[in-house]
């Protein structure tokens, strides 16, 4: 009943660097709570997220036991599932900073929007599977999953939140352009949106949505806001130098400068306290993380679990970019947090659904289909 | 579709996977490269611009919107206040630095440490204030010991000035600092704490317009908190302008009639509505709740058997009295009770029931018609005239009339007055209507109840021939540069429920009021103008019908109410006019003389215009 051989071909390394991540992370967040905490005992922040990551911990090892190709047929209920908690979220979901992002059910706060995305992935995983060629996808190919991807997108930027819909895009994106797409389907989207998005600015944009978007683009054109905090999250990041100014050292985190530094700017605690050479590990660390995730699309021998592999690898690959993006000025300032570093319940758990998904698909590479 | 893959041949999936990495391999590359030039080609400056915390946020305040009268005169405008602020981070030593500018400016240094301990802790990076407004020989020596005060500097706000302090105090209102629930509630975005928001009056009702948007600047500080550099600033929006129908003469000239006295008065445009001035006494001082007012001053507000915080013109409700025959006429015209040729005898009594109601004229009226009625005001005539009626007609036309309903004026608390009906005594006494009440209500007393503001509204559509308007207070909001944010038109929200014959029955009685011989306002003619008006004498003591007493043996706050409504030029009337004149015991001899008074002003101010009228009538 039990194979054995799921054991001997167990990815221990690919755990490894999970948990490495996952300690790092910890560390980093325990200077972010507790600087100017004059509280005694552990602050409540950090227990919580450890205890978010025990759970996410053995949801992942519990996910282990589920052949995962079973999924195959399964992801239209998942993802039905996922949409459904979307729509609560819009209809019942809990306010907060001015968006219903937040489903209460009984004692638990979830993000149906972070689900949302390893549901997605499967889907497109399975409706990819069955249309891989050598040519790559039509125009046909493509109007079922973009429609999949269009139903959440639209449902979580209405929440309002950007930063997910659009990286629940990205992921899409990046996935389809993956299994390949014909080049005159390329050429001509390229050429659409070419020709429509300075159409749409001058004809369909207010002023002030003109603004927005500008000021989202290049956020130092808000100095008093988003322009603000990337300010004082550079000033940290670069006041940090080669070594850093030691654990629990860092004086803009410690003087509540930085705005979010718990969630969104959690690199730029890092990158003061440890310096370069903290980053460096850091991003090291996410490197292997994501050739090791690729290694596993490659080894697998089903088309479903290639593409599924690539699609969650790709998912912590955005998040990383975006985030380490943002909080070094590069990148427009959105919500997005640093996978199993940034504190939030809903990321970590998805994260690690993630990654118990690529163990999944490793550990049994072994069996042909 | 031809070359379906089931599953994935190595040379397929490694073609694909090489690209992947090659994104992934330089993406790592650039953010790598992004962390080296911050952290060490960078890395000197930020560690040097990290150590001090230098980079700061100051916020710019906007200023808030102008208010001007009808004829374009300055009302509210905006001062530079001089601000008193310390950030305790750069403050070293604090305690001796904060007793050094008390005893500086003169100030016990209790009342500044009390500042900033109610600051709290989150403020020590922020600018607490120690004192507002301080005075020009103050900001001197502070200037002057500037730099033995570190942490200590002062701040230029725009703090709001009513220039002509206690005039039209209820009417513009004044500004109170913003609280936590209020900060909380998300409905101001602009405002920060320790910011005013308005509080009353036209400051409350327009404070999205007047408000503006706040700016900023991004600076750099050195070691004493002194801006050094300013990196980056957000100019302030200032908040829209607004032009009042007011006219501020007419107001000032209302308020002096109204010194010593309780009352209140409105003037109305007749042709649109527009209030040219509103005055309610006893007032308050705007200025003295900027920045918050003291507590003892706030008790002697509050102690004034005056009522001073009350806008007496919307807020205050009366019994109509007499001006309310103008309501029952038009019913029982209307009900067809009466017509232009019935009459009736005044004996000076009207025997109901079992019981005689007075009429005020005790030797009797004799016979009258209902022009005559009204010019002279005979209780008995309406007593006949509301009895027949009955009291659920007379409240139907009464709440035609505007009364008994909120005007809709663009100001917060304005109640809406009372017009029974039986259903409503029922309802909140669960008794029957008695017929008797009949007959209090067809003279205004009993349970009838209005505004200053509903009575001024209502003689304003009689003047007019029958067009009830919104009462309109603020005519354009203009932005700082000039341009129209936004215009209220006159906005119509009823007409009189009467025929045009019946209503130039009851303009002839009102005309006879004052022009009449026997007139109840005779007094108050002016050479000229003809005035169509109407008095009233509201009991304030209630008692029975018919019993007799005697207003000089009861105490001041038990003596009548005195009303006069009016409007002139009776034939094309160009301003309505209703005064309340509380305990001033009889209509004729108080209220009635000072609207006697604004007619004169402000016909006169608009004599020449008004003389071309009649130039070109004739």
């Amino acid at each position: 009943m039990f194979d054995r051989r799921l054991i001997e071909n167990f990815d221990w390394g690919f755990l490894i660097i999970i948990l490495l991540i996952c300690f790092s992370g910890l560390a980093i967040l325990y200077s972010a709570v507790t600087a100017g905490y004059d509280g005694t005992g552990i602050h409540y922040l950090f227990k919580k997220q450890g205890i978010w990551m025990g759970t996410g911990f053995g949801i992942m090892m519990a996910s282990l036991v589920i052949d995962l190709r079973n999924f195959d047929k399964l992801n239209l209920l998942l993802y039905s599932t996922c949409v459904g908690l979307l729509i609560s979220t819009y209809l019942f979901g809990d306010l907060g900073g001015g968006s219903r992002r937040w489903l209460v059910i009984g004692f638990l706060r979830v993000q149906p929007s972070e689900l949302m995305k390893i549901a997605l992935i499967i889907s497109l995983a399975a409706m990819y599977s069955g249309s891989v060629s050598q040519e790559g996808l039509g125009f046909r190919n493509l109007i079922k999953p973009a429609i999949l991807c269009l139903i959440p997108f639209v449902l979580i930027v209405n929440q309002p939140d950007l930063g997910t819909g659009l990286l629940l895009l990205l992921i899409a994106g990046t996935i389809t352009l993956f299994v390949k797409v014909e080049k005159k389907v390329i050429l001509t989207l390229a050429g659409i949106g070419i020709s429509i998005i300075p159409l749409v600015w001058v004809l369909g944009l207010k002023e002030y949505q003109k603004m927005r978007i500008m000021t989202f683009l290049d956020p130092g054109r808000d100095p008093l806001g988003a322009g603000y905090h990337i300010i004082q999250s550079k000033i940290a990041i670069g006041s940090g130098m080669l070594t850093g100014k030691g654990f629990l050292q860092g004086t803009q985190n410690a003087l509540s400068f930085l705005p979010e530094q718990h969630t969104d700017f959690i690199l730029s605690v890092l990158a003061e306290e440890w310096g370069l050479a903290g980053c460096g590990v850091l991003l090291l660390l996410y490197f292997i993380l994501l050739f090791w995730g690729l290694n596993i699309a490659y080894n697998c021998r089903n088309m479903f679990g290639s593409i599924l592999a690539f699609g969650v690898t790709a998912m912590i690959f955005w998040q990383i970019f975006i985030n380490i993006g943002m909080v070094m000025g590069l990148m427009p300032v959105v919500g997005v947090p640093l996978p199993l570093v940034s504190y939030g319940g809903s990321s970590v758990v998805t994260n690690m659904v993630g990654f118990g998904i690529l163990l999944n698909i490793s550990m049994r590479n072994f069996t042909k289909t | 579709m031809s070359g379906v893959k089931k599953n994935p041949d190595r040379e397929w999936i490694k073609q694909r996977l090489i690209g992947a990495s090659l994104c992934i391999l330089i993406v790592f590359a650039m953010l790598f490269l992004r962390l080296m030039y911050l952290q060490l080609i960078k890395g000197e400056e930020y560690r040097r611009l990290s150590e001090t915390n230098c980079v700061r946020l100051k916020s710019i305040k906007s200023s808030r919107g102008l208010i001007y009268d009808r004829n374009k005169k300055l009302l509210v405008e905006n001062r530079p206040s001089f601000d008193l602020k310390i950030v305790l981070e750069d403050a070293h030593p604090m305690e001796e630095t904060i007793t050094r500018v008390a005893n500086l400016i003169g100030v016990p240094c209790k009342d500044l440490f009390e500042n900033i301990s109610k600051a709290g802790k989150a403020a020590f990076y922020k600018p607490v204030t120690l004192k507002r407004d301080i005075s020009r020989d103050q900001l001197a020596i502070v200037e002057a010991h500037k730099f033995d005060l570190p942490g200590i500097h002062i701040d230029i706000e725009p703090t709001r000035n009513y220039i002509h302090e206690k005039t039209a105090a209820h009417l513009l209102g004044y500004l109170g600092q913003i609280n936590r629930e209020e900060l909380e509630s998300g409905r101001y975005p602009h405002v920060r704490s320790g910011d005013s928001i308005g509080r009353y009056g036209i400051e409350k009702s327009f404070e999205p317009y007047l408000q503006g948007e706040r700016g900023g600047r991004q600076v750099e500080v050195d070691v004493n908190g002194r801006v050094i550099k300013v990196l980056k600033t957000v100019e302030p929006v200032s908040g829209n302008d607004l032009y009042l129908t007011l006219d501020f003469e007419l107001q000032q000239t209302a308020e002096k009639l109204l010194v010593g006295l309780w009352g209140a008065v409105v003037a109305i445009d007749p042709s649109n509505g527009d209030v040219l001035a509103m005055a309610s006494t006893p007032s308050f001082d705007q200025n003295d709740f900027i920045g918050g007012i003291s507590r003892k001053k706030w008790k002697v507000l509050m102690d004034n058997p005056g009522r001073p915080m009350t806008n007496k013109a919307i807020q205050a409700e009366y019994p109509p009295a007499s001006t309310y025959k103008i309501v029952t006429t038009l019913a029982a015209l209307e009900e067809k009770v009466i017509d232009r040729h019935s009459s009736s005898f005044c004996p000076g009594y009207y025997k109901f029931g079992n019981r005689r109601y007075q009429c005020w004229k005790k030797s009797g009226h004799g016979e009258l018609n209902v022009v005559d009625a009204l010019a002279q005001s005979c209780d008995v005539f309406y007593y006949q005239a509301g009895e027949k009626t009955g009291v659920d007609p007379l409240a139907q036309y009464a709440r035609g009339c505007g009364l008994g309903r909120r005007t809709g004026i663009k100001l917060d608390h304005e109640r809406p007055g009372l017009i029974p009906t039986a259903a409503w005594k029922k309802k909140r006494f669960k008794e029957a209507w008695q017929a008797g009440e009949t007959l209090s209500i067809a003279i205004g007393q009993g349970f009838d109840l209005v505004t200053p503001l509903q009575m001024a509204s209502f003689i304003a559509a009689v003047g007019n021939n029958g067009t009830l308007f919104r009462p309109r207070i603020v005519k354009s909001i203009e932005d700082s540069k000039g341009n129209v944010v936004k215009s209220i038109e006159p906005e119509i929200t009823g007409g009189l429920p009467v025929s045009k014959e019946n209503l130039g029955l009851v303009q002839k009685g009102l005309l006879k009021v004052v022009q009449g011989k026997r007139g109840t306002a005779k007094g108050i003619r002016i050479k000229g103008i003809d005035i169509a008006g109407k008095t009233g004498t509201a009991q304030v003591f209630s008692r029975k019908a018919g019993e007799k007493f005697d207003n000089k043996k009861l105490g001041k706050t038990l003596q009548d109410h005195a009303w006069f409504v009016c409007y002139a030029p009776a034939e094309a009337p160009v301003i309505a006019i209703s005064v309340i004149i509380e305990h001033g015991e009889h209509g004729s001899s108080t209220a009635a003389p000072i609207a006697g008074a604004l007619i004169k002003k402000y016909l006169e101010k608009s004599e020449p215009e008004h003389q071309n009228l009649k130039a070109g009538n004739s």
